[in-house]
């Protein structure tokens, strides 16, 4: 460490600490876990779910250690200090000269995910010790769900894109395995094969992405850093250096953004994501909140000099990722409309908050953007084990809102107050947490110049209020209908149900529970107050309305934009130690980050400005969603409980708003679009193509290559295989015959005499050695 | 050092796990046998890896214990099955395959 003293005057030495520099055992408890759940799991008295549950905790012990320690490491930093992320790197293998390293890469944004992921998937754990008693695949969903969470902390974690496309694909193929749980009805296999494939089809920009950044980016960073073109670190200093060829950098950053649209379900590849609702509920929940569909936007504001630089955000008009985001946030709302299937609802829901985050990106609001992934996971968590809670206590494993539920605020009270809280949250009402994310993002958003966008993402808040707001009504007000009414139906008209979830071996403990609805137990009822608790007060830790004092995530997360100076020395065994050295102008100089060339330095974020807080757009923004709650709760009301002849059947009499209504319905027909069109006119032709081929040119060859053949061989058999051949064949074999007979005695079958010829054998032939030698 | 003590002592066994092999009835002896031949085997590598000080003969020695010991398993999985279908380990009844 060769810190000049008086660099380190200006400069406060950076804490660490164990945790941090251990953050790599994150993700590695968990896939231990998954293979002791595998080998030996069925074995324990619990199945395996402890050691999933115990290996949750492990995770969260050690991410909130991290995290505590990160929080002493900015506040060591001056305030103008770069917070230099806690990376380490191994070399993991070598092929042709390229060199993939494994290892990982601190900063606030990893470690606010980390400690989120780790947090929803312990309590989605215990929750599904309830949830999934008796299920005939118990110890395996167990596994699955921990190599789930395993594969996204890993991911999240990473300090090079190759580890992070590991993470990536091992959560891809997990939530093929949790969403086809029970595969045994059709439609979920279905539902799972459909998540695979749309994401697959976006995971082919990701890999085009990687290697287009690291094949452009590797000479500047090996010379730069001394890291390979892989290297998060390297990438991000490398998009903003003026380096790197415009053209390249943004190919390379559109493909990127094709696989988040696959996995954060962005328009127009998030028709799998309703269809991900056939999974059980716990998994719908951990892949709705943080793991699965955060993936994406992670890889966003993880890579984000990329974005920033190649797609031209804050430049002049709108960019690919704030139009998807802002088309995802109005398409998908509208979509929740029509939904009967309260996880659907929800669904579509956690596509539109996705939009927001993607919009936030898009528009430069960073720190929003990142902060609304932390409430959304809380609120939209609580939310779906809210809805599990109902289907498993009250409408017999139904999700139907129409058929089979309706006034159950009375009989589940816990669940009502949660769900309530939650609903709050996800429309942004103050103070709950929904209120300073996103309304941050929107205020950004029209903050940075979007204007546009902002009234989209204001029409996107009065649709969320509406929505949800007709959800809850059908959920816990009105009249008890169907399973929730206590009609003991479930027998024969489960089985009729599209959406409930197929589970036979649920319905056998089932039957020892008193029938109709009551408050589920406590493995439930308890991850849903931890999580209304925050999506109530996780919010103010970031609370702009209050002044600078309360910004912690903007303090902790952010990273800082200033041009770094840097040394690197080799430390140990593939680790590189990095010390800072900004001189006092360059500080000063700070601005030129993300919007020129760094003169001296090196730069790892652009500069992002921060809208001023004012309380009357907050006013404003409050109203409409005030006024959303109020007009659907004026509709519902007329609607299911009044049945105002007027309003009852509308879309049958009025023809436009019948083309609306079919148009929702059957999803903008995205799914047809996918299935039929594009699928058949790619296969079928193929497959005539390929038909034609073989019948007309393959079997012409093969026919005349058969008749050349069959002549050859005519004339071959006669003179060379009945002559030559068979006359060798029949010698040799009466030449073996008669040997055999002669050798016969010798198989007596007895062992003893075996073995005394053996050893007699070996001691001839050791007096042959003697004798040769001497 | 003694070496040829320790060969002569690896000269009986021999003998001895021979003699076993050849004479005994019972598969398990026979198999008791075949061990001590294994074993004779082993005193002998290490008598002539302690007299050229190398150790090239313990490494050997070892490698021999551990199939040895995997070559037990087999073998008294196969009497244990021959016992199951015949209710016998006399080898002198086990002579189908004579040819």
């Amino acid at each position: 460490m060769s810190l000049l003293a008086s660099e380190s005057e200006i400069l406060a030495p950076l804490a660490s600490g164990w945790f941090l520099e251990h953050a790599w055992l994150i993700p590695v408890v968990p896939a231990i876990a998954f293979a002791l759940i595998i080998l030996i799991g069925k074995r324990l008295p619990m199945k395996g779910s402890e050691l999933g549950v115990l290996s949750m905790i492990s995770s969260l012990v050690l991410a909130a250690g991290a995290g505590y320690q990160w929080i002493q490491r900015t506040n060591s930093a001056t305030e103008e200090q770069f917070v230099e992320p806690v990376i380490r790197s191994w070399s993991w293998w070598r092929s042709g000269g390229f060199d993939f390293g494994i290892g990982q890469h601190i900063d606030g944004l990893s470690i606010l995910v980390l400690i989120v992921v780790a947090f929803i998937s312990t309590l989605v754990q215990i929750y599904s010790l309830e949830y999934l008693r008796g299920d005939r695949r118990y110890t395996h969903f167990f596994a699955a769900l921990t190599l789930f969470s395993g594969g996204m902390l890993a991911m999240v974690l990473a300090d090079n894109m190759m580890l992070f496309l590991l993470g990536w694909e091992i959560m891809g193929l997990c939530s093929f395995m949790l969403i086809g749980h029970w595969w045994e009805e059709d439609a979920n296999s279905r539902a799972a094969l459909k998540a695979f494939f749309t994401v697959r089809t976006g995971d082919v920009g990701l890999l085009v992405g990687i290697s287009m950044l690291y094949f452009s980016a590797n000479d500047w960073t090996q010379e730069h850093l001394g890291v390979s073109g892989f290297s998060i670190r390297g990438i991000s200093a490398w998009a903003l250096s003026g380096a790197p060829n415009s053209t390249v950098i943004t190919i390379a950053a559109v493909a990127l953004f094709i696989a988040c649209i696959g996995k954060s379900g962005q328009f127009p590849l998030h028709t799998w994501l309703p269809d991900a609702m056939a999974g059980p509920t716990p998994v719908s929940s951990l892949l709705h909140s943080s793991t699965m569909v955060v993936a994406g936007v992670y890889l966003v504001a993880r890579l984000y000099p990329v974005f920033f630089v190649g797609l031209d955000i804050l430049g002049s008009g709108g960019n690919l990722i704030v139009v998807i985001g802002g088309i995802t946030i109005v398409i998908s709302a509208a979509l929740a409309f029509v939904q009967n299937d309260i996880k659907r609802v929800l669904a579509y829901s956690t596509v539109s908050q996705l939009g927001y985050m993607m919009l936030g990106l898009g528009a430069g609001a960073w720190l929003p953007a990142v902060f609304h992934i932390f409430t959304h996971a809380f609120f939209k968590a609580c939310l779906f084990l809210g809805a599990g809670s109902i289907s498993h206590s009250a409408s017999h494993h139904s999700f139907d809102m129409k058929r089979d539920m309706g006034g159950l605020r009375k009989v589940m009270p816990i669940t009502f107050t949660t769900w309530i809280i939650s609903t709050l949250a996800l429309c942004g009402v103050f103070p709950f947490s929904g209120f300073f994310s996103k309304d941050e993002i929107i205020d950004n958003v029209g903050h940075n110049g979007y204007n546009l966008f902002m009234i989209i993402g204001l029409i996107g808040a009065f649709m969320t209020a509406a929505y949800m707001t007709r959800a809850t009504y059908l959920t816990f007000f009105g009249e008890p209908r169907g399973a929730s009414a206590g009609h003991a139906d479930h027998g024969d008209t489960n089985d009729t149900h599209n959406s409930h979830d197929a589970n036979a071996s649920h319905d056998a403990h089932d039957v020892e529970q008193s029938h109709g609805p009551h408050e589920s137990g406590l493995l439930i009822t308890i991850p849903l107050i931890i999580l209304s608790v925050l999506a109530l007060s996780s919010g103010f830790l970031n609370a702009t309305p209050f002044g600078e004092s309360w910004e912690r995530m903007k303090l902790w997360v952010e990273p800082r934009s200033v041009e770094v100076v840097e040394e690197t020395h080799l430390g140990g065994p593939g680790e590189s130690l990095i010390i800072n050295l900004p001189s006092a102008e360059e500080v000063h100089s700070k601005s030129v980050c993300g919007s020129a060339q760094p003169e001296t330095g090196i730069c790892y974020a652009p500069q992002l400005n921060h809208a001023p807080f004012k309380w009357l757009k907050a006013m404003m923004s409050m109203a409409i969603v005030f006024l959303g709650i109020a007009i659907s709760w004026i509709l519902s009301t007329l609607l299911f409980t009044k049945r105002a002849p007027r309003l009852v059947g509308l879309t049958q009499r009025v023809k436009i708003l019948g083309f609306g209504h079919k148009l929702l319905v059957n999803k903008y027909y995205l799914d047809v679009l996918y299935e039929k069109v594009i699928v058949r006119s790619i296969a079928y032709p193929v497959a005539r193509a390929a038909y034609w081929f073989n019948q007309n040119i393959l079997d012409g060859i093969l026919h005349a290559i058969a008749n050349s053949t069959r002549k050859i061989s005519g004339w071959v058999y006669k003179n060379v295989d009945q002559l030559i051949v068979d006359g060798t064949v029949n010698n040799s074999a009466t030449l073996t015959k008669s040997l055999g007979t002669a050798a016969q005695p010798t198989q007596s079958g007895k062992v003893s005499q075996y073995a005394a010829l053996l050893f007699s054998a070996a001691a001839v032939a050791a007096l042959v050695l003697v004798i040769i030698n001497t | 050092m003694f070496v040829n003590q320790f060969l002569f002592l690896g000269a009986i066994l021999f003998c001895i796990g021979v003699y076993g092999v050849v004479a005994r009835k019972n598969a398990v002896l026979m198999l008791m046998s075949i061990e001590i031949i294994l074993n004779s085997v082993n005193i002998n590598l290490l008598t002539f890896a302690l007299r050229n000080s190398s150790t090239d003969g313990h490494v050997f020695a070892l490698y021999i214990i551990a199939v040895a010991a995997a070559e037990v398993g087999v073998g008294l999985g196969l009497v244990l099955l021959v016992y199951r279908n015949k209710k016998t380990i006399s080898i002198d009844d086990l002579s189908e395959m004579r040819g």
